[in-house]
């Protein structure tokens, strides 16, 4: 405990509170400290190879003018997708080591991780997978398409855009910096007290203020998207003309903003707990553990919805497009997901049956629970039905999608069977419980999130990813998923619990092994998915394609791929849904003069600057550095005040370069509708 | 009965997997059975539904694939009145179905609820006392009071089969979960409150018994062996941890509930008979004010005709006495 550390002259403790050397698990001479060194040196070597090649290239100009800076959505969304891959591969290395642990910690065997450190694993990998994976990879996403797909040319708030990003991404690196400074939580993904309660020294606080900082940033992105869906629709787009993903981006939106506050109130109790010594969540002086559980919940059961969401509305972009007819029942998908938006904050108790609630109340949520699966396997039918009559092309996109449709389906099914409160007594906790939302998470989210990359990259980037390690991509996922998770299905009707780190009953062994091979199966898709990034861009020639590769049906598909900073030189006017469609059948023809000036945001630092300063604050928080928290306070309210007085915040692109581009741009050719 | 034959049907394969017991599939305590049953009812209800809609998609997708010039292809049909009533009513009238179940089920099976029988077709006696069990969940250990024997022990659990268990469950410290998945669903236990569980065992045997909520680094070897026994035996284990001696003081609570990884299993003739209310009411040491008290001595001076013993009275009490009250709990049996 950092704490109880020797003695040393005052001055130290106030520059590095309760930080020494002690503190850097590297320096350790064990095993764990060894893993963490050999982390340490590839990350440093990395790191220092990327930073490196950035100096030699001159970039850091470019890097800063172009992206950092950039309040463009379209830059943005790509940054979000770029830290969402990033972090996927630290996730993912903790899935790796936690596979490896049980594969192998049997009997005698305690494994290589000891529990202190295998219990940071697991809860590092789901507060990562979910806050800088997932949630990265949809606010990406709904950043870059939505507002080309509504006939936007950015966001409402475009600087706040900026900021949303950099708090998570700062949120993220102060995950990160808990690897090699101090410790992490081993309050496993929710931060459960009294668990959270009772660790010592920073690895829950790095927990709560990295939570607190990507928090905020996604509560103001929700705010953003929910202004610029309502307010900034192309004219002639009414709420039922709207793509499905804008849709689905406006429910999700109307979640975080109902939601996300909720997280930052918890969290907020957790951490006068812990730092002011209140009792809201003790089990003396009127405190209640009750309490944190269900209020997390409140915020982590919409959570999953604002993650699926989205994804829902890429299947119904990619199955319409693919299929060469407009989506079946549209009605239907927008109630469903309305009806989706509003259950969602009904059925947070059914992560808790057990809880000795009372038949009651456990039946009330087991019901809104089931209802769920209503609007759902609507959802289901309705993809079906899209299909149906359709002319259906198997891109990389529609086989994610396949993949998608069968397996979620099935981890619908076993999502209903733990609804069903008597039954979840038995499976409650179990590894049934994890391969359920695995089976959801992964054949739902992540599934889409790679059906969205492949579909939407030729939009952001002129050229097609490579179809070939593509398909290696997916099926490697499909496979691998498959086999890391049946055996976690099978060992929780053999009633294994979650979180353990050794095992006493050799005969799960070769489930564990099997389990193990799944997550190698997945690993070598994940580097399947970054060859085909790499050998796309160096194929890019080759693989160029118009504005309309895959004779899309929305507003995006209208404009240059990738679009110019202006988005539209004309915002359309629309008159049915697939707007862009309609508009080819009408035979559109786009206008090449009389182009006028247009009004975009300028570019900002004060984003970067309060998203350094507000990581450098919570640092000082975690660690009880109290100047450097309060200074960097203190920076980052100047910074906001300073900004508001930066009166250079928007220009006009001149209408000569609006003209320029219009010829020049890289637009489809009007027969080009070629696909892969 | 035809659940039963539909087990089998499941189980037959999946006993292939090698040597692995499905308990979640085959229980031995009639609680845990229902609840199996109805697991396995509401998941072949929702196969009606689930198998035809996998088939469609590898149907649908593989008859309107593009090669497939043969497949009628309607640029324009994105709707049907008729066809969207069907997509929302089929997987409505599934989950009426299955939500009938659950809503039945989840009061039959409530936890708190006593049971009315011990098997399919084997009634409660109105005359039966369960058996009583008040349940601790420590760091990392289970600790069980026979309050109708006066024993307790450590990490280790018995009962006659077919005889009624009333367990109360509290936590010491932190928050776990009572797991015997061949008996009955789990139940939290947390420190300061109380949970209930009526289950039953109708084969003897041992099963595993933990912790299924994680508790931090001690977690995974929080468990405990559940031993079903017929009565004669049970008798037997009785005397056996009587024969054991050693009692369950507040010096030796305080000394059990030091966090402990892999404890072994442990014998108590006797206790303290406040010991689990004094735990439940979190003031085990002399002096504690107890949760029971708290509220109203936090609201100020008693009122008049209302006395507030600061602590517990149990607790004052038995230390004036100097503590050891014997096991008078041959009484109950």
């Amino acid at each position: 405990m950092p704490e109880a550390m020797p003695h040393r002259a005052p001055v130290w403790d106030f520059l590095f509170g309760r930080l020494t050397l002690d503190s850097l698990p590297f320096l350790k001479p064990d095993l764990e400290g060894r893993i963490v060194l050999v982390t340490l040196i590839v990350v440093v070597l990395g790191g220092l190879a990327i930073l490196g090649f950035i100096t030699k290239k001159r970039l850091w100009g470019y890097l800063w003018h172009e992206w950092f800076t950039s309040v463009d959505h379209k830059k943005l969304g790509i940054m979000y997708m770029i830290l969402g891959t990033v972090m996927l591969l630290r996730g993912f290395s903790d899935a790796i080591m936690m596979r490896a642990q049980q594969a192998y910690a049997f009997g005698p065997q305690m494994g290589y991780l000891p529990p202190e450190h295998y219990d940071q694993i697991f809860t590092a990998h789901g507060a990562i997978m979910i806050f800088f994976v997932a949630m990265a990879y949809i606010v990406g996403l709904m950043n870059y398409v939505m507002p080309l797909q509504i006939g936007a040319r950015d966001v409402a708030f475009p600087f706040l855009n900026n900021l949303s990003f950099w708090f998570t991404f700062w949120g993220a690196i102060l995950f990160m910096v808990s690897l090699f400074v101090g410790d992490f939580s081993t309050a496993g993904w929710l931060g459960y007290p009294p668990v959270s309660e009772l660790q010592q020294g920073p690895g829950v606080d790095y927990y709560i203020w990295g939570l607190q900082l990507s928090g905020v940033g996604t509560l103001l992105t929700g705010v953003n998207f929910v202004t610029t869906i309502l307010k900034m629709r192309a004219p002639g787009m009414t709420m039922m003309k709207m793509p499905v993903f804008s849709w689905t981006a406006l429910c999700t939106s109307g979640l975080i903003i109902a939601t996300f506050p909720v997280l930052t109130a918890t969290l907020l109790l957790l951490s006068l707990d812990r730092y002011l010594g209140t009792h809201f969540f003790t089990t003396g002086f009127g405190g209640n553990v009750m309490m944190y559980i269900n209020l997390i919940w409140v915020w982590g059961h919409p959570e999953v919805y604002i993650l699926i969401l989205p994804i829902f509305g890429v299947y119904s972009e990619i199955v319409p497009t693919f299929s060469g007819k407009p989506l079946f029942g549209y009605s239907s998908m927008v109630y469903a997901t309305v009806a989706i938006m509003i259950l969602s904050y009904l059925v947070w108790l059914h992560h808790f049956f057990t809880m000795g609630s009372g038949a009651d109340v456990n039946s009330f949520f087991s019901l809104t629970t089931m209802m769920i699966s209503i609007p759902t396997g609507v959802k289901i039918f309705n993809w079906l039905f899209t299909m149906y009559r359709g002319r259906v092309h198997f891109t990389v996109p529609m086989l994610w999608t396949m993949g998608f449709l069968f397996t979620f389906t099935i981890g619908g099914m076993t999502g209903v069977m733990l609804s069903v409160a008597p039954a979840d007594f038995l499976l409650h906790n179990s590894l049934f419980l994890i391969a359920h939302f695995h089976n959801v998470i992964i054949g739902g989210v992540v599934f889409g999130v790679f059906a969205a990359i492949n579909y939407w990259f030729p939009k952001a980037f002129g050229f097609k990813l490579d179809e070939f390690w593509g398909k290696a991509s997916f099926w490697f996922w499909l496979v691998g998923f498959w086999v890391a998770f049946t055996p976690l299905y099978i060992m929780g009707f053999m009633g294994v619990t979650r979180r353990l780190s050794h095992f006493d009953n050799p005969a799960l062994q070769p489930y564990f092994i099997v389990a193990a091979f799944g997550a190698f199966l997945i690993a070598l898709g994940i580097l399947a998915f970054i060859i085909q990034i790499y050998v796309s861009i160096v194929r890019r020639k080759a693989y160029a394609v118009g504005g309309d590769p895959w004779n899309g049906r929305t507003l995006e598909w209208s404009t240059s791929s990738p679009p110019p900073d202006y988005n539209f030189a004309f915002i359309p006017n629309i008159h049915a849904r697939d707007a862009w469609t309609d508009m080819k059948k009408h035979g559109y023809r786009r206008p090449l003069e009389g182009f006028h000036p247009i009004h975009m945001p300028n570019n900002t630092a004060a984003g970067a600057v309060i998203g350094v300063l507000s990581f450098l604050c919570c640092f000082g928080l975690v660690w009880y550095i109290w100047w450097l928290a309060a200074a960097s306070f203190v920076g980052i309210i100047v910074a906001t005040i300073a900004h508001t007085f930066n009166y250079h915040r928007d220009f006009h692109i001149h209408a000569e370069e609006v003209r320029e581009f219009e010829h020049t741009g890289n637009w489809q050719a009007e027969t080009q509708g070629a696909r892969a | 009965m035809t659940v039963k034959r539909l087990r089998g049907l499941l189980l037959s394969p999946l006993a292939l997997l090698g040597g692995c017991h499905l308990v979640l599939l085959d229980p031995s305590g009639d609680v845990a059975r229902q609840q199996s049953d109805i697991m396995i009812v509401t998941t072949i209800i929702m196969a009606l539904i689930i198998v035809p809609v996998l088939i469609a998609i590898g149907v649908i997708a593989w008859r309107y694939r593009a090669s497939n010039k043969q497949a009628h292809y309607d640029a324009e049909w994105d709707h049907s009145p008729q066809l969207e009533l069907v997509v929302w009513a089929a997987p409505l009238l599934i989950i009426i179905a299955v939500g009938a179940i659950s809503w039945i089920g989840t009061h039959q099976l409530d936890p708190y609820r006593p049971l009315d029988r011990v098997a399919p077709g084997k009634p409660v006696a109105a005359d039966t006392k369960p058996l009583e069990v008040d349940v601790v969940s420590l760091r990392w250990k289970w600790l069980f009071f026979y309050p109708q024997y006066g024993i307790a022990t450590v990490n280790q659990l018995a009962a006659p089969v077919d005889v009624p268990i009333r367990f109360k469950m509290t936590s010491d410290a932190m928050m776990d979960a009572f797991s015997v998945p061949a008996l009955a669903g789990m139940v939290y236990t947390m420190p300061g409150m109380q949970t209930v569980l009526h289950a039953v065992i109708n084969k003897p045997g041992q099963y595993r018994g933990f912790s299924a909520n994680y508790s931090g680094a001690g977690f995974t070897d929080m468990r405990f062996d559940f031993e079903g026994m017929n009565t004669h035996d049970f008798d037997a284990w009785v005397a056996k941890v009587r024969a054991a001696g050693g009692e369950l003081d507040t010096k030796a609570y305080d000394q059990l509930r030091q966090p402990e990884r892999d404890a072994p299993v442990h014998y108590y003739a006797r206790f303290e008979p406040d010991l689990y209310t004094r735990i439940l009411d979190r003031c085990i040491d002399p002096g504690e004010l107890c949760m029971s008290r708290m509220m109203s001595t936090d609201a100020g001076p008693p009122m008049q005709g209302m006395h507030e013993p600061p602590v517990h009275a149990g607790a004052a009490s038995l230390v004036d006495a100097g503590k050891t009250v014997p096991a008078q709990a041959a009484a109950a049996h």
